[in-house]
């Protein structure tokens, strides 16, 4: 079941359902249907196996355009769930707080921005915009709020990991610019969906390395990095007081458990 | 020591030794100079700012231009935090885990960024800022939120006003860095700077639902409600510029540049900002305070050291900190 806030993204179809107001002749028809044949033929030959070797899930694709369909993937799903946040049980009852619902609408709103900005910005650079993503939710709580925290907090930090890991494969700075503004508004996401489910877990153990810094004795001696444990930033090592970013594949396959059966995908091209 | 046969023998391992420290091959000359004035005591510091000129590339690396202003502006809010921890009835007991694990934090990212400038990294003190927001004076509008119970700062509010604004700065200021950091050779130190980023707006957050619930009188809660005009009871993500920021006890807004535009503005545009990539995204469904909300502007390395500057003593300023040139 899909949700979208905003149903006039959704694009157009008008002339797909229009009638054929000039009648094609039978000779004419299956001069198309032959071409028609051959470029299947073309296409198929074109596509490759990819690591999985797993028909059914979609593949990113490559290069910048495959990264920001990952991003566009990861913001669908942020948004659908979201928009079923705002018709649950939990969301509807009479006294549920103002201003818990009112998080919930900034945060359907804010990933919904995400998922239309995105799909705009991949038209206007020629790259297809991935397929309409459908969501599987059915292992989520929608009926109390911790069921919908705990889900939240799983896709709001899922997101930061996704895009802390994902720039360094993007070569055009523009985008990589695009995906810094978008993944502090997550953290922030992140940050306060789990101040609310246990006050101060904002950064906690288990999303930062946290770092126990040995201070100096006195105001006049600088601190020049010394603590536990000692990390050395580089070749994927974890850095102190830093979060673990994920690679494509890997969130993937985190995320493919709220991706429908046909929706699910792959990130072959960034492992 | 034999100075002459060591730069000597430098340049027969490397040939291009002398083109490096000095390239139109002064450097005797510029040495002679120098040695007429110095004692032999001071021959090693001389020696040491020779092999930084050599091999540091102190002056001509972008990256670590970049990533030495996200160091200094650890150090600001390393110092800020570990202060106010030091500072007995500042924060109030429910805050006092937050905010330590955000002074360790940023211990790991100075000494995660240490770890990359090497021996190229300053270190400051304490007494290099003047948290009051005066640039040196020691008196700006911010000198009461260290201060317990100071003007204004019953229950840490300014204390938490003045942490919002610097880890905003560090956010907008590690996104304005960042595609300096996409480089085919610095791609691993452009994803610890990523992850180092989103800690920031995590920190951010944070500060951000701490001041709400003080406006609320809830503090210690996360779900007190915003309230517009958002400067003194902030949601937990930047609205429009959230009417520029929290308000000082002299009724200044101190942090107003934080949430404004940087240089060019194009690049680097106020808060409010609703258009990206050339794409206007206000629509009958999406308002501009919700698209604001949605997106976090970058700021330019110059803006950034202007602002951190008013946070800066004398001490500070004589050594370097928040003056490079980008």
């Amino acid at each position: 079941m899909s949700h979208n806030v905003s149903p006039g993204s959704q694009p157009h179809e008008t002339g797909l359902d229009r009638p054929l107001y000039t009648p094609i002749k039978r000779r004419s028809f299956f001069m198309y249907a032959g071409a028609t044949a051959g470029a299947t033929a073309l296409v198929l030959a074109g596509c490759k196996d990819d690591d999985n070797n797993d028909p059914s899930r979609i593949d990113v694709g490559s290069g910048d355009g495959g990264i920001l369909n990952y991003a566009y993937a990861l913001e669908q799903l942020e948004a659908a769930f979201y928009a079923q946040v705002r018709t649950s049980a939990y969301y509807t009852a009479s006294g549920t707080p103002a201003a818990i619902k009112q998080v919930f609408d900034d945060l359907a709103l804010h990933e919904a921005i995400h998922r239309d900005f995105l799909r705009g910005a991949l038209t206007a650079n020629s790259i297809t915009p991935l397929q309409d993503l459908k969501p599987d939710f059915s292992s989520i709580d929608f009926a109390s709020l911790n069921g919908i925290l705990t889900a939240a907090r799983t896709f709001e930090d899922t997101g930061v990991a996704a895009y802390n890991g994902a720039g360094r494969y993007l070569s055009n700075n523009a985008f990589l610019a695009l995906a810094g503004k978008i993944v502090s508004v997550e953290a922030r996401h992140a940050a306060l969906i789990r101040d609310m489910i246990t006050y101060n877990s904002f950064v906690s153990s288990d999303v930062v390395n946290t770092f126990s810094p040995t201070l100096p004795a006195n105001a006049t001696t600088a601190y020049t990095g010394a603590g536990t444990p000692s990390l050395t930033p580089g070749n994927g090592n974890p850095v102190a007081g830093a979060e673990r970013s994920r690679k494509p594949q890997d969130v993937l396959n985190s995320v493919n458990n709220y991706l429908a059966s046909g929706s699910k995908l792959s990130a072959s091209s960034f492992s | 020591m034999n100075l002459f046969k060591l730069i000597s023998d430098l340049e027969q391992a490397d040939p291009e030794f002398l083109d490096r420290i000095n390239p139109r091959r002064q450097a005797f000359k510029y040495l002679g100079h120098a040695g007429k004035k110095v004692t032999a005591a001071a021959v090693p510091a001389i020696l040491a700012s020779f092999f930084n000129r050599a091999y540091g590339q102190t002056v001509t690396d972008p990256v670590q231009k970049v990533l030495t202003l996200a160091l200094q502006l650890e150090y600001l809010e390393f110092h800020f935090y570990n202060t106010a921890l030091n500072t007995s009835g500042l924060i109030p007991s429910s805050e006092t885990n937050g905010i330590t694990t955000i002074r360790n934090d940023e211990a790991g990212h100075i000494s995660a960024l240490r770890g990359v400038l090497g021996t190229n990294a300053p270190s400051y003190l304490v007494s290099d800022f003047d948290y009051s927001g005066g640039g040196g004076s020691g008196v700006g509008p911010m000198a009461s939120a260290l201060v317990p119970n100071g003007a204004g700062n019953a229950n840490g509010a300014l204390f938490f006003a003045a942490g919002q604004a610097f880890s905003d700065v560090g956010q907008r200021a590690y996104k304005g860095g960042a595609p300096t950091l996409n480089t085919t050779g610095t791609k691993d130190i452009l994803e610890a700077a990523l992850n180092i980023h989103s800690v920031e707006a995590r920190h951010n957050s944070h500060f951000r639902t701490v001041r709400r619930a003080i406006a609320a009188n809830a503090i210690g809660t996360a779900t007190a409600a915003a309230v517009s005009p958002y400067d003194n009871a902030p949601k937990s993500w930047i609205n429009l510029i959230d009417n520029g920021g929290p308000t000082a006890p002299n009724n200044s807004k101190p942090a107003s540049a934080v949430y404004g535009a940087g240089n060019p503005a194009g690049t680097y545009p106020a808060d409010s900002n609703t258009s990206q990539a050339g794409i206007p995204l206000v629509s009958g469904t999406y308002s501009a305070e919700a698209v604001s909300e949605a997106f976090d502007e970058p700021l330019d390395p110059g803006t950034v050291q202007t602002i951190a500057l008013n946070f800066t003593s004398a001490a500070g300023k004589l050594k370097g900190l928040f003056q490079q040139t980008f």
